[in-house]
């Protein structure tokens, strides 16, 4: 397996092996989906669209739609305008959805379509919107992307009524899955403060088995709910790469004041979101979190023994890895090699001053690739892998165990509905930490050493 | 149920007229009694349908070229598309060398905001570089995506540069996804390429061994082109080289010495077939090594064609014993599969090839179509002279070979070739809509609109496609089953790939979890039951 790959790093310049990232519009396509009765639409070539529908349907095995303006060789000489208002105009006759929100591909960024003046000179039904972000995959990354549409849905759609703020928090949950939108979301309704969030993919990409399919499922942000988070007290921006962006975009124009946190993954992460709002909207934690709080940290000490001092290795998203990273610290874990594909300065601040603070010293990446990462594993192997599916090759290649977490995992299901965030989540990482670290003792001890009760 | 034209047309009067107009040329009733049904195809997408269709890149790089493990594929242009084509489609290979196969690899330029300003060749070339002294690969591909071409970045030329350098082959593919109306563009690109520059280079000048074939066509898909070859090395054929599944760079090379061609997927290699023909004098016959019936027509097919007693007996010997051996085992799955109806539609050639697997389970093909075919693998290649090329073909370029000088061996005579060709598919291709029964309807690029409108008609047992609608059919409480990943599965090729599709067909019809759509308190009143009485 990847057999390849020397152990010697040679200095590389150009291009990427083995991706630790992809290109922004499917990060654009995925934030669209978290709009009710909204259909995506990527202006460009077909394949884009069909790849990003591919990859995202493999991850949440669930129906993704979208709309491509399937550009041929003329479209691109004489500019994709034609196209794009033909498939306006398609995509209200024919699937009827409330919203369009179209992003661009690399093809259109380069021939420079003007989106706004085609939208302007469109035939949009009455009642209907259309809205856009650009997205070119030559800059940043999918996570990029997710960020640039939950910006669009600022520019078009959130408004201020010029009266005083409401008593409500918008939510802006980054690239995580619909369980971890729900789990948030059941935080924050637990303190007993109203919400909005965007976008929002549960109820979307995990939809129920009824036997029917309805296009437009019951998820999704409600259109006049983003229009009125230009009326919240607050916005919490969750993670730094994917939701920054737009939380300021909605500060500048609606005077919404705005707070990034990390994802709340682990359990600092998780007591910041919980006393950002405890503070901004004097709310005590009810003791049912505070039960939470406890049972998790019960947890970590009772199984201490199964984690502390292992080395991990963890790549992703770089929301996700900053986070994990700090939780992995609070489990008394070792992370010496810590990655991200996505490009970012900030990626590399964050995690080092966690190290520095930890006393750790690792290697730390924005904008690496796996390649790269597995000749860092070759010269200090680690006890466990986190990261996404496309880690597996090198699990195997140098016999490491995986727990994965992120996007995309194509080769595990149900992890999706479940989630990593939160209190509830922290222990669901700890449960797949400890397993997969007790799974390979137990596969490698002797048979004197193998023990019921571990 | 069946529909009619009539009934077709109601259906598209969803759509506003100048959809429906372009639609309604892409499906038909199949009707024998006309004497040519012609149906549209390769033509360009609608803007804002929701199609199955992909791009040049994925027809060129994802099919064709990705599956050769001993080359590096090099993806120029911003980082999705490389990535997106990494792993996805389950074309297995066993590497010879594992110091030289390369297929759990990446290799993407990672474009940036500056190349797009400024040109990409730079980097490409540099990455070829970087990509030399790390790996030393045999050879290298390197495939253009959409802005490539946009900014004018000339591959051809940083290749030739590269090969200069580095001593090794290294070729361009200017597979943009705009070029064409489909994948299909970029399976003419890479044949055009690979015919051009590696076939006919190897060292050889006739074939190593008797019986001597290539396998076209055939990507090893969950292991199919290795079924397929275990059963004609038994019959005692040697395999040169297979396009592409599990093939090789060194394989590739010497292809020009083999005595015969299969064509297994036409769509995507049809053009290699024919060129090969022309420059080596070798003649391709059409397999079908899906389904019982259609391996054993095609072995078949192939003894008449070497006519070697021996060979003709082995073949024969064979057949007997492999299907004495799984006609059982089908035997049980039937009966879980008798009765059932199916919509078959799938790439370029499987929307043909399954509807005999699936006949053998006793299930009734009512709807087949193609994402991306042209109109010859719908009505056979008799059609072709008639098919006008149009804006989007005309960009494709086409390579005009002539007899190769040392190598062309005719290897079959003109007279014996015309003989056969009364008998056997000898270069020729028959298309889809032959074996379909009367009634069936045939759809091109089958779009989500249609899929559910025909679903809700049809009402057919299982829904045989890909990634994209599968959810969307599962959700209408009907079993879909992915043909071109075979839902992780697999092979589904030859006689064990029967059994394997009849027994995930089975499972798919029995799983007990279709038990549970329906809640128990969906069909039972809130208050019901008896008023106590004393
Ligand atoms: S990198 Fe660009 S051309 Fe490639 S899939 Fe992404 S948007 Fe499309
Ligand atoms: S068999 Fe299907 S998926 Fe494979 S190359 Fe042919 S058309 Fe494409």
């Amino acid at each position: 397996m990847l057999e390849c790959t020397p152990q010697t790093i040679t200095e590389r310049s150009a291009g990427k092996i083995n991706p630790a990232k992809t290109c922004q519009p499917i990060g654009a396509m995925y934030a669209a989906l978290g709009i009710h009765k909204c259909l995506p639409h990527s202006h460009g070539s077909q394949g884009c669209c069909s790849y990003h529908r591919m990859h995202l349907t493999r991850h949440f095995r669930d129906p993704i739609m979208a709309t491509t303006s399937s550009f041929t060789e003329g479209a691109c000489v004489f500019g994709g305008g034609a196209n794009l208002k033909t498939a306006i105009k398609n995509v209200f006759a024919i699937y009827d959805p409330d919203v369009m929100a179209i992003h661009t591909t690399c093809l259109t960024e380069t021939i420079g379509d003007d989106i706004p003046s085609i939208i302007s000179s469109a035939e949009i039904p009455a009642g209907k919107l259309v809205i856009h972000t650009n997205t070119p995959s030559y800059v940043g990354s999918h996570i990029t992307g997710f960020a640039n549409m939950t910006k669009g849905m600022v520019n078009y759609l959130a408004e201020s009524d010029g009266k005083p703020k409401k008593e409500q928090v918008n939510l802006l949950p980054g690239f995580v899955n619909p369980g971890d939108m729900l789990e948030i979301k059941r935080l924050v309704k637990a303190m007993g403060i109203k919400f909005i969030m965007f976008p929002d993919t549960s109820g979307v990409v995990d939809s129920p088995m009824t036997g029917e399919y309805v296009m437009y499922p019951s998820g999704g942000a409600k259109v006049e709910d983003i229009r009125d988070s230009g009326n919240s007290k607050l916005t919490l921006a969750l993670g730094s790469f994917a939701s920054t962006d737009p939380a300021h975009q909605l500060e500048r124009k609606c005077k919404v004041p705005a707070l990034t946190l990390k994802t709340p993954i682990g359990i600092k992460a998780t007591d910041e979101l919980l006393m950002a709002l405890r503070q901004s909207f004097v709310q005590e934690i009810p003791a049912e979190l505070a039960t939470e709080r406890g049972q998790l940290v019960d947890v970590m000490t009772d199984t201490h023994f199964h984690f502390h001092g292992k080395k991990v290795a963890i790549f992703g998203d770089p929301d996700v890895v900053i986070a994990l990273t700090e939780f992995v610290l609070s489990l008394g874990m070792v992370p010496i090699h810590v990655l991200t594909g996505t490009p970012g300065n900030a990626f590399e601040k964050k995690v080092n001053a966690m190290l520095l603070e930890a006393g750790v010293s690792a290697r730390v990446k924005a904008e690496g690739d796996l390649f790269e990462l597995h000749q860092w594993l070759k010269h200090e192997p680690v006890d466990l892998l986190i990261g996404n599916t496309y880690g597996k090759y090198i699990a195997r290649a140098e016999d490491i165990p995986l727990v994965r977490i992120g996007f995309p995992v194509l080769d595990r299901s149900v992890h999706s509905y479940l989630p990593v965030v939160g209190y509830k989540g922290a222990m669901r990482i700890i449960e797949m930490i400890s397993n997969a670290l007790l799974d390979r003792a137990d596969r490698d001890a002797k048979d004197e050493d193998f023990e019921l009760v571990m | 149920m069946a529909l009619d034209e009539k009934d077709l047309d109601a259906m598209l009067n969803a759509y506003p007229a100048k959809v429906k107009k372009n639609r309604k040329k892409h499906i038909l009733v199949h009707d024998s009694s006309q004497a040519r049904q012609e149906i549209e195809a390769n033509t360009r997408t609608i803007p804002g349908i929701i199609t199955n269709r992909g791009c040049a890149y994925a027809g060129c790089k994802g099919v064709v070229l990705g599956p050769l493990k001993d080359m590096v594929h090099i993806v120029h242009g911003p980082i999705g598309c490389a990535y997106y084509a990494w792993g996805t489609r389950r074309n297995k290979a066993k590497a010879e060398d594992s110091k030289q196969n390369y297929l759990n690899y990446c290799f993407s330029t990672d474009m940036q905001e500056s190349d797009i300003v400024f040109g990409g060749e730079k980097k490409l070339a540099k990455m070829i570089d970087d990509v030399v002294a790390t790996f030393h690969p045999n050879a290298i591909t390197i495939s253009a995506t959409c802005p490539v071409g946009l900014i004018g970045d000339d591959i051809g030329a940083v290749a030739k540069a590269a090969e200069q350098r580095h001593g090794i082959q290294v070729l361009g593919f200017n597979c943009e996804g705009y070029k064409g109306v489909s994948q299909s563009a970029g399976h003419h690109i890479a044949n055009n390429g690979l015919m051009d520059k590696v076939i006919g280079s190897g060292e050889l000048t006739e074939a190593p061994e008797k019986f001597a074939i290539n396998l076209l066509g055939e990507y090893n898909i969950g292991g199919d082109g290795w079924e397929i070859e275990r059963i004609l090395q038994e019959i005692g054929y040697h395999v040169i080289a297979v396009m592409t599944g599990d093939g090789s760079y060194a394989a590739l090379k010497n292809a020009h010495v083999a005595e015969l061609n299969l064509v297994q997927c036409h769509r995507s290699i049809n053009y290699i077939a024919e060129m090969l023909e022309t420059k080596y004098g070798t003649p391709w016959l059409k397999v079908n090594f899906i389904g019982i019936q259609g391996t054993i027509d095609s072995l078949r097919n192939m003894a008449i064609y070497f006519d070697d007693p021996a060979l003709t007996q082995k073949t024969e010997a064979v057949i007997a014993r492999e299907v004495a051996r799984i006609e059982p085992i089908m035997e049980q799955y039937k009966r879980l599969c008798e009765g059932k109806t199916a919509f078959c539609f799938v790439g370029g050639s499987r929307g043909h090839h399954y509807q005999g697997l699936f006949a053998e389970l006793g299930v009734k093909t009512v709807l087949a179509g193609y994402e991306f075919a042209h109109r010859d693998d719908y009505e056979g290649r008799d059609v072709i002279p008639e098919i006008k090329p149009d804006a989007d073909s005309k960009n494709i370029p086409n390579l005009t070979v002539t007899p190769d000088e040392k190598l062309f061996k005719l290897k079959i005579s003109p007279e014996r070739a015309a003989k056969l060709k009364q008998t056997i598919p000898l270069s020729n291709y028959q298309g889809l809509m032959a074996e379909m029964t009367d009634g069936s309807i045939v759809v091109d690029d089958l779009n989500h609109f249609e899929t559910e409108a025909l679903i809700k008609a049809l009402k057919p047992d299982i829904f045989a496609s890909g990634i994209k609608d599968k959810y969307v059919v599962q959700k209408m409480g009907i079993p879909a089953k992915q043909l071109h990943s075979y839902d992780y599965s697999g092979p589904y090729a030859g006689f064990n790939g029967a059994v394997n599709f009849a027994a995930d067909v089975s499972m798919a019809f029995t799983t007990p979890t279709w038990n549970y759509t329906t809640p128990p308190w969906k069909n039972q009143p809130l208050l019901a039951g008896t008023i106590e009485s004393n």
